[in-house]
């Protein structure tokens, strides 16, 4: 061991001269340990992300004559709730004149949150953007839900109106299949 | 201290034997005769309180898991099953539970005590470190842990809590899909929270090795706060055992009573009802809560109208103490010879509770009464949301104004040479008057 410091010294200047092989090799050696050492790491940490069985659960298909007009039916998809709203006249008129209320926070027009031709139904994520509670449906000073848990007010499109949630209830995607069938995700 | 000397003398020949070549039964010898500070009152009992805790924790916590299956379908089950089948079922997993609970409480002490008296200070810093350390762990562990029965408040906690990490901006999302092994909690989620709170409790005895390490190399601080003269070792310190281990196996007997009283006659008193209640990712309950020793955090949280600030304000709550060793500026350890100090210390303590009962209420209810005042930026001033910001803005206050000014302005009272001389001279008179 003494012998090997001796060495060092001689050949390498503690005062910092040219890089020499063996500063190299020492360089070499511990890149290449950290690269193992990610490549080792990756795998651990990347079994966390959703298994392929948990993806494969990614869409639904949902039949529309299930909902009554001014009712909601909440369904589960990928562990989340989906409100699927069949809205009345009176609730999409006074969405549709809230469109440029000034109090909208991230805003969006109904036609933007909706499918052409289908307006009446709204297909949201039921949780709330603030923590992820649900919503309860009718109730909230907008007409459309209210957070229980945190006090946040969305109207009947889905709308952060009021309170601390920063977002709109989210959109997912989705097709329609027919008239009276959604495809959800 | 570390400069003190071994004192075991192996007796046995296998003990001799054994001293030369693993010298564990010294080392265990010479950690129980550590020369102690004689003048160490109950608050210093903590310590071995919370060694018993941590220890009941992991004993009970490895016989639960011989009956628990970290499966959404059968999770809730099988606790009943340990509640109503397992013989002594019901026993264990009390004592589990309430355990936690009692962990907390004494942890809170334990941690109080060293912030009286200064324990945070040179040569100590590294005992505090360890110990926040410590404190972070057990947080982590009960909240995983408070998840496994898969009542509605585990899930619906789960979900609040999880999302504080998804208000993280751009990697939050990810980050948060990574956490939970898919787009919702579910049974990834439940599965990898199971084999955590199995794990995290190792961390924490760890951890405790290397606080009792710290521990032994700085010393015991003591109530007077002054570092012991060498010449006088003899005088004022004493053998850890058996003079303290009797002190804390008696602090030990009277927190058991407390333990038992919760466990036999009050079970279910510091948990919530909703937890008896399946798991529903379709419905969420009225009003969530967490656990009682997580409130004053999730107070601060709330307090915050940004998400994002507000979880950066929670985590900053439990951050700051990390630092606390450099925010104060005083020389003097123990508060007993701050007067100034200790009135905002007391302040402190009753802003730390305040905080705890904001966390319990609903944000927008009012504080007295029934009657709105008048409306202030995006709250009512006559609601918890306004108390629980004031009593925020002192928690952050009390650590980084306060605690640096008052070190800096304050004249303490004259301090002790040695930790005998209140007792001889009477000077401790002192203390009862202020």
């Amino acid at each position: 061991m003494a012998e090997s410091v001796v060495h060092t010294q001689d050949t390498h200047s503690p005062e910092g001269g040219d890089p020499n092989r063996r500063d190299f090799i020492h360089i070499a050696a511990g890149a290449a340990a950290v690269g193992a050492g990610v490549m080792i790491a990756w795998p651990l940490i990347n079994q966390m992300n959703p298994a392929a069985d948990t993806l494969a659960l990614a869409s639904i298909e949902f039949d529309l004559t299930k909902v009554q007009e001014g009712q909601q039916v909440v369904i589960k998809w990928q562990g989340k709730p989906v409100f699927v709203r069949y809205r009345t006249p009176a609730e999409l008129q006074r969405v549709i004149a809230d469109d440029n209320a000034s109090d909208l926070k991230e805003p969006q027009t109904d036609a933007e949150r909706t499918k052409p031709g289908h307006e009446k139904y709204l297909v949201v994520v039921g949780s709330c953007t603030h923590l992820g509670c649900v919503p309860t449906f009718g109730a909230g000073d907008y007409g459309g839900w209210f957070c229980p848990c945190h006090g946040s007010h969305y109207d009947a499109s889905g709308r952060i109106r009021k309170g601390p949630a920063p977002l709109n209830l989210v959109v997912p995607d989705y097709e329609f299949a027919s008239d009276t069938r959604v495809k959800i995700g | 201290m570390s400069e003190h000397e071994s004192t075991y003398v192996p007796k046995t020949g296998v003990e001799k034997w054994l001293d030369t070549r693993l010298p564990i039964i010294r080392f265990g010898a010479d950690y129980m005769s550590l020369p102690t500070p004689r003048n160490l009152n109950y608050w210093w009992t903590f310590g071995g309180i919370l060694a018993l805790c941590l220890m009941t924790q992991i004993v009970t916590g490895i016989v639960l898991a011989m009956h628990y299956t970290p499966n959404v379908d059968l999770a809730f089950a099988s606790v009943e099953r340990i509640m109503r089948d397992v013989n002594g079922g019901w026993l264990i997993r009390y004592v589990h539970a309430n355990g936690a609970s009692m962990f907390f409480i004494a942890v809170y002490l334990h941690m109080l005590r060293g912030l009286y008296y200064g324990s945070y200070k040179a040569p100590r810093e590294m005992i505090w470190i360890i110990g926040c350390v410590i404190f972070f762990l057990m947080i982590a562990t009960a909240f995983l842990g408070y998840v496994l029965p898969w009542g509605q408040m585990s899930f619906w906690g789960a979900e609040v809590i999880t999302n504080l990490i998804g208000a993280i901006p751009v990697l939050g999302e990810p980050i948060l899909i990574w956490l939970r092994g898919g787009p919702a909690i579910d049974n990834a989620t439940l599965n990898r929270f199971f084999s955590l709170h199995y794990l995290l409790p190792f961390a924490i005895l760890g951890c405790v090795v290397l606080h009792l390490w710290a521990l032994h190399a700085a010393g015991q601080n003591n109530p007077v706060g002054i570092l012991i003269p060498k010449d006088r070792a003899k005088k004022d310190m004493l053998p850890f055992h058996p003079y303290f281990t009797v002190k804390d196996g008696f602090a030990i007997i009277l927190f058991l009573i407390l333990f038992a009283i919760f466990v036999f006659y009050q079970p279910n008193a510091l948990g919530h009802a909703d937890n008896y209640i399946p798991a529903n990712p379709l419905q969420t309950p009225a009003h969530i809560v967490p656990e009682w020793y997580m409130l004053p955090f999730y107070a601060i949280l709330r307090a915050v109208p940004d998400k994002f600030g507000g979880v950066v304000a929670m985590f900053g709550a439990i951050g700051v103490l990390f630092v606390l060793p450099w925010l104060d500026t005083s020389k003097v350890r123990s508060m007993r010879y701050r007067p100034t100090m200790r009135t905002f210390f007391i302040i402190f303590l009753v802003v730390g509770v305040g905080l705890g009962w904001c966390g319990g209420q609903l944000p927008d209810a009012p504080v007295i009464g029934s009657f709105k005042t008048f409306t202030l930026i995006d709250g009512d001033l006559n609601s918890y949301l306004w108390l629980t910001r004031v009593f925020t803005l002192y928690y952050f206050a009390f650590f980084l104004i306060i605690m640096p000014l008052i070190g800096l302005k304050e004249q303490p009272l004259p301090i002790p040479a040695t930790i005998s001389e209140p007792v001889l001279t009477g000077a401790d008179a002192v203390e009862q008057k202020g």
